[in-house]
């Protein structure tokens, strides 16, 4: 008896190992499909663009000229317009939103917080479609008759803001994209924020700082890491951003130097030409600039990430 | 009282915020001090009741802590000795549903009256935390002045002297003299400890409060940290929540023994001479929890 209870014990164990083999298999099956997926369309791009770069090379990058009639390819204009309209958007949405994540997680009591935080996320369940078309008959004109008017009267003798203004253009697209990207941000550093440990505050609070300076200068600091996190996925998604930039845009093909200039990002351009493509290398130099995208999207990614991991100081994760 | 020179206070003059002294004027008229030399009595507390909601956490309190000596407050785990520590820099209205009744008072003056800021009374009321909290983005350097460069522009021109002069108060400065530009959390636990004494002494304030300062450290930190607060006692009221009846005795003037009521509400027992709790103490309960008989 005295041996055989361990026995059975020891028996009893393999039907949760199978359970093991089983959950750790398919764990390994889902995680490696997500990197297939990306292997997998990366490659794609790669061998449906091949004939384009083999034709153009370095042109289709540094060229800025995109005309199907004489089948030459340049995307610098769409590169150009795609870091633009992002860095707007990414410049009107990281302050608005981080202050909106410390006012919801360091000064709104719950009952204001909680639904707050639930409308702002609901605004990231707008389809962009709808967005756009606000775009086009609400924002757009409000812009042109306000804010671009006063922005050419007083800061006008920069190239950044030569006017005339049309309402549709970069600095619309921009718009549009910093309030597809602030749930993103207020979202993900609102959390960041909120799990700051509460030891941090206190510190701070016991030197006598108000709730302004704890917010800036113990919270905030501690979670900046996250913080820059949240930046770079709203950043990821301006930079993808399709259907409401398409429609605010205003389909310019030149390199914009203003942010009233009409524009095209790389994805805008896909998606408007996409469908009427044919013959030359047109597609093919279309493909080659998706993969343009995704590459600069990695890169961005890469980048912002070695940036935080070097900002860190101390044990914050 | 602001003004009054304390033995051994040595530190260059540092340009405080208005304080919550009777001399300020932001205090009511009614705060009679009636011998403001010879107050040997810092803080009182009257008929305190501490509440987190609707749960009482500490019940009926009323308490004198001595000027310049070590209080302690002992007794067993979530008897209230934490939040009732937590009033005397009102670090307790921060909580969530928290409220308080009674009154507490600095050198006569109540400091929940509504003319007293409680941004103001943190200044003059200093807190060291259970766990070392140094501020993980700042140098050594920067977590000892964070205090001194709140409150909106004008620091003081002094800085590296108070810096110095902190650290060599909190028995760090040898040991990190030469590298204070270093990351404060890059210090031991029981540095850090020092450091978090280091930066609340810079704002200069009269009172300390030791929220079970060395429970996280090793014994011989711990041990550091005591002869650190023996050598600030005299300079500084200074009130100890501990847990360890050891260093209550070793460290402190007073003590003050808490206990739990049936309606988990923490309630004072008895308070006296350090030497009287531990050898003659009034109470059969405080004889029991002394002699480990509970808690």
């Amino acid at each position: 008896m005295t041996t055989l209870a361990p026995i059975g014990r020891l028996r009893g164990r393999t039907a949760t190992r199978r359970a093991d083999v089983v959950f750790r298999g398919s764990t390994r099956v889902f995680g490696g499909a997500v990197i297939a997926t990306l292997g997998v369309v990366a490659a794609v791009l790669v061998v449906s663009s091949a004939p384009a770069w083999t034709r153009f090379g370095v042109d289709l990058i540094t060229q800025t000229t995109w005309d199907p009639v004489r089948d030459v390819y340049g995307a610098l204009p769409f590169i150009v317009g795609t870091l633009y309209a992002a860095a707007i958007a990414l410049l009107i949405a990281t302050p608005i939103g981080v202050l909106t994540a410390i006012f919801l997680s360091e000064f709104a009591p719950r009952r204001v917080a909680i639904p707050l935080t639930f409308t702002i996320e609901l605004l990231a369940a707008i389809p962009s479609v709808v967005i756009g078309l606000w775009g086009i008959f609400v924002l757009s004109p409000f812009l042109r008759d306000t804010v671009d008017s006063w922005l050419i009267a007083t800061l006008g003798w920069l190239p950044f803001f030569r006017g005339p203004s049309f309402g549709v253009g970069l600095g619309a697209a921009g718009v549009i994209l910093a309030i597809m990207i602030l749930p993103t941000i207020v979202s993900i550093s609102r959390e960041v924020l909120s799990s700051v440990p509460n030891s941090q505050r206190e510190a701070m609070f016991g030197l006598g700082a108000t709730r302004w300076e704890v917010a800036v200068k113990a919270v905030l600091p501690y979670a900046r890491s996250g913080v820059v996190g949240a930046a770079i996925l709203g950043l990821g998604r301006a930079l993808g951003e399709t259907m409401a930039v398409t429609m605010v845009i205003g389909n310019g093909q030149d390199i914009p130097v203003s942010i009233f200039d009409q524009a095209q990002t790389i994805a805008s351009k896909i998606a408007v030409t996409f469908n009427e493509a044919s013959g030359g290398f047109q597609t093919q130099s279309l493909v080659a600039i998706g993969l343009i995208l995704l590459v600069m999207t990695l890169l961005l990614n890469v980048a912002a990430r070695l940036l935080v991991s070097r900002a860190q100081r101390g044990p914050i994760r | 009282m602001a003004t009054e020179i304390r033995p051994g206070a040595d530190l260059p003059a540092v340009p405080t915020r208005p304080t919550i002294a009777p001399t300020s004027g932001r205090v009511p008229a009614a705060a009679p001090d009636p011998a403001p030399a010879a107050r040997t009595t810092k803080i009182e507390a009257r008929d305190l009741n501490l509440y987190y909601g609707s749960f009482r956490a500490v019940r009926d309190v009323t308490m004198d802590i001595p000027a310049n000596k070590i209080t302690a407050i002992i007794g067993p785990s979530g008897c209230g000795k934490s939040t009732f520590l937590r009033a005397f820099n009102r670090m307790h209205e921060l909580a969530q549903g928290a409220r308080m009744e009674g009154r507490i008072l600095l050198d006569g003056v109540d400091i929940y009256d509504r003319s007293v800021d409680a941004v103001d009374l943190r200044r003059l009321v200093g807190m060291v935390f259970q766990r070392p909290n140094p501020f993980p983005t700042m140098s050594i350097y920067e977590n000892v002045s964070a205090g001194l460069r709140l409150g909106g522009g004008h620091k003081p021109t002094n800085l590296d002297a108070i810096v110095e002069d902190c650290l060599t108060r909190a028995a760090l400065w040898d040991e990190v003299k030469d590298h204070l530009g270093d990351p404060g959390t890059s210090l031991s636990g029981g540095q850090q400890q020092r450091l978090c004494i280091a930066r609340a002494l810079a704002v200069d304030p009269e009172v300390i409060l030791m929220d079970e300062p060395a429970s996280a450290l090793d014994p011989i930190a711990t041990l550091r940290i005591e002869e650190l607060m023996l050598e600030l006692r005299g300079s500084y009221t200074i009130v100890i929540v501990t847990h360890n009846m050891q260093q209550a005795s070793r460290v402190s003037d007073q003590t003050a023994f808490f206990s739990m009521g049936e309606d988990r509400a923490g309630y004072l027992v008895e308070m006296g001479q350090t030497a009287t709790i531990f050898t003659n103490p009034r109470e059969q309960l405080t004889e029991d929890y002394i002699s480990g008989r509970f808690g």
